[in-house]
């Protein structure tokens, strides 16, 4: 079983993963339209990509933006969440271990004590994002089924992997529940609203464009205030 | 399928419909129809299939649902914030019910979209700033107000205005010949104060093209006249062209963009045929936008460019200010505490914020800014047709608490609003709420406070 689902099943979950978000920036891209957007992202290229890229960098810096500052408790939730949901999964030695074994290739660890960190921030994120969305009514009314099922595809792999770090009850047993919930996780990903992990980035860069090439870029004199 | 007579899926395209429809008082009976209009399906479809591309379309779809939008709105937060009124959930149960069911919706649900496009989103784009995403809601309304239209589901107002503009090419009934008379009466009536005053008609090659908002020639002509004698003291080559002056845009409110784009195009047309340098638009903040943001769309250029350099009013005073063209009295400044309205069609997107900032530090001695303010600022309440519509004339009232709020807070009691709408908005906020404020576009001000040139005063006579 352990064999399999860190085989060919990683592998499978690996190019859905991978594929899939490739796929959904090639279409976004190949979707947008100057008329429909209504901006001129070719002839303004290159002053266009300077806003969109720094439209995304603004939202990732902790505290970088005026809606980030006037909502610390969400700010403070996404962000430890997010940090440890990107670097973990890339850099936790484990992983890097089997990536070594399958696929001849491993990237740095992180030093365990910092992985840990990291996993326990991210799941106090992921329980303050949670709390909010039960407890604001302005949140609890966008709040769907789907909403919960989405957090809890991205908090299965945390919680199961750390259990089974911490060799509370059946370490095997633990294990496999993180792999599974790991591979499933990376093979909806592209399927659901998970692809924001790449629409993120080309959501941002679309009104940061936007904002560069036609609304004010020009005559603005600084950088959009996000 | 049954359509009514007023309410219909047909914009206006005649004199004898217009005066008809106008004749509907209130749109009594035009609201009447519209509960009965049916929603032809198969349009909405194949619109959405042609026009609902990735950008929309990822935006519906990856919304996190995390309601950081919910305080950006002035909106929810002047209702109680009634969670009704979240952005996201504004566009989420209307136009995201309308693609999830593409476009299989009935009758009632297309007259409650309507009240939400028109009456719960005034397209000001603020949200837009404060999602993680960039999900600009506002330009999702446009949007979807752009549906509504071509279903017939759009305010009795609008249908209107849009009318008036497929038939006069104004948001008024004013003809060529009403406004190539204003300009004459205007520039013959100052002409005893203003010895040499002008208002040129169709000069070709000149400098500078004015244009305005035909609110201006047809209910208060002496902005008009203020204009001209603006552009006189600052010894301005200009002109008016006697065809495609009017740079508003109420079809833009309306989402009825075939208008919009027959609009833009009258004003680009007469570029063409004047060849003036650049073009200078009146103090309006969608004629702006319609002419100068989205209009190179619209009339089709891919450069997403005017013809030619279209300033914004605020633009040239900027400019006329700090190359000495206009020059103030320093003794005339205003001294009276005062504070700016910002408004979000030229400022949040257009960032004109620098220049009404560089007129203030000329004309003004006790500036105080509104909070929130420039790119930030809250929209004045009325913006996106909002001002002009019987129907939701509760909530816009509602709505207009906002800006009280804030200019009380500054303790001002003179507001300088450089946009029809927002001069509207202030001017009925006053009216409902009584706050003892005063407002003013720049021309008047900057009027009672420039010098005048030794050679443009009225020569004294000799005793």
């Amino acid at each position: 079983m352990y064999a399999f689902l860190t085989g060919p099943m990683l592998w499978v979950a690996l190019l859905v993963f991978f594929g899939g978000l490739t796929a959904r920036v090639v279409w976004y891209v190949r979707g947008l339209s100057w008329q429909l957007d209504r901006v001129a992202y070719g002839p303004h290229l290159a002053h266009g990509l300077k806003g969109g890229i720094h439209s995304a960098l603004k939202w990732m810096l902790p505290f970088g933006t005026q809606s980030w500052r006037e909502q610390p408790y969400f700010a403070v939730a996404f962000f430890l969440f997010h940090i440890g949901a990107v670097l973990v999964p890339l850099f936790l030695a484990g992983h890097n271990i089997i990536l070594a074994e399958r696929f001849g290739f491993s990237l740095p660890a992180l030093p365990m004590g910092i992985a840990d960190a990291l996993t326990v921030a991210a799941i106090i994120g992921l329980v303050m994002i949670a709390l909010r969305r039960i407890a604001l009514t302005e949140v609890r009314i966008l709040t769907t089924a789907y909403d919960w099922f989405i957090l809890a595809v991205s908090a299965a792999p945390f919680v199961t992997g750390f259990v089974a770090r911490l060799h509370v009850g059946n370490y095997e047993a633990w294990l496999l529940a993180h792999i599974i919930t790991g591979e499933l996780m990376l093979i909806v990903a592209p399927f659901t609203k998970l692809s924001h992990i790449v629409l993120f980035f080309m959501s941002r860069g679309q009104i940061g464009m936007d904002y560069a090439i036609k609304r004010g870029g020009y005559s603005r004199g600084a950088a959009f205030p996000w | 399928m049954p359509e009514g007579t007023f309410c219909n899926r047909r914009p206006v395209n005649t004199e004898e419909d217009l005066k008809a429809l106008l004749g509907d008082k209130g749109g009594a009976q035009y609201y009447k129809e519209m509960a009965e209009l049916e929603v032809d399906v198969e349009a909405l479809k194949a619109t959405l299939q042609k026009t609902l591309q990735s950008r929309t379309k990822t935006w519906l779809e990856i919304c996190a649902h995390c309601g950081m939008c919910a305080d950006s709105c002035f909106l929810y937060r002047v209702n109680e914030r009634d969670p009704k009124q979240v952005p996201a959930y504004k566009i989420q149960s209307t136009l995201g019910e309308i693609v999830r069911k593409k476009g299989e919706v009935d009758t009632a649900f297309m007259m409650r979209t309507m009240e939400v496009a028109w009456s719960q989103c005034t397209c000001c784009n603020r949200c837009g700033m404060y999602c993680p995403h960039g999900i600009d809601m506002g330009v999702m309304f446009s949007y979807l107000r752009g549906l509504l239209f071509s279903q017939g589901f759009v305010p009795w107002e609008l249908k209107i205005g849009s009318g008036m503009h497929r038939v006069y090419g104004a948001q008024m009934d004013v003809t060529t010949e009403d406004w190539v008379e204003t300009c004459e009466w205007m520039a013959e009536e100052q002409q005893e104060e203003w010895p040499g005053l002008e208002i040129p008609v169709d000069k070709e090659d000149a400098d500078t093209m004015y244009v305005l908002n035909a609110r201006e020639p047809k209910h208060y002509p002496e902005d008009l006249a203020e204009a001209a004698i603006l552009f006189h003291l600052a010894g301005e080559n200009w002109t008016v062209p006697s065809e495609g002056w009017e740079q508003t845009s109420l079809t833009m409110f309306a989402g009825d963009w075939a208008g919009c784009k027959m609009q833009v195009e009258r004003v680009y047309a007469a570029v063409d045929k004047l060849r003036p340098k650049r073009v200078v638009g009146t103090e309006c903040g969608h004629a702006h936008r319609a002419t100068v943001i989205e209009g190179p769309y619209w009339a089709g250029r891919a450069d997403g460019r005017t013809p030619v350099p279209f300033l914004h009013y605020v633009e040239w005073v900027s400019e006329a200010l700090t190359t000495g063209k206009l020059k103030i009295d320093p003794e005339k400044r205003i001294k009276e505490p005062v504070t700016l309205q910002d408004s979000c069609n030229y400022v949040r997107n257009h960032g004109l914020a620098k220049h009404t900032r560089i007129i203030m530090s000329y004309i003004a001695e006790d500036f105080h800014e509104m909070a929130p303010n420039r790119e930030h600022n809250y929209c004045c309440g009325g913006g996106g047709g909002f001002n002009g519509i019987g129907r939701y004339r509760h909530q816009r009232n509602v709505a207009l608490k906002t800006k009280r709020d804030q200019i009380l807070a500054t303790g001002c009691k003179l507001v300088v609003a450089p946009c029809h709408n927002c001069w509207d908005a202030i001017r009925d906020l006053e009216e409902e709420y009584e706050i003892g404020i005063r407002w003013s576009f720049l021309k008047p001000l900057l009027i009672s406070m420039v010098i005048v040139p030794e050679h443009l005063k009225p020569q004294e006579e000799d005793e």
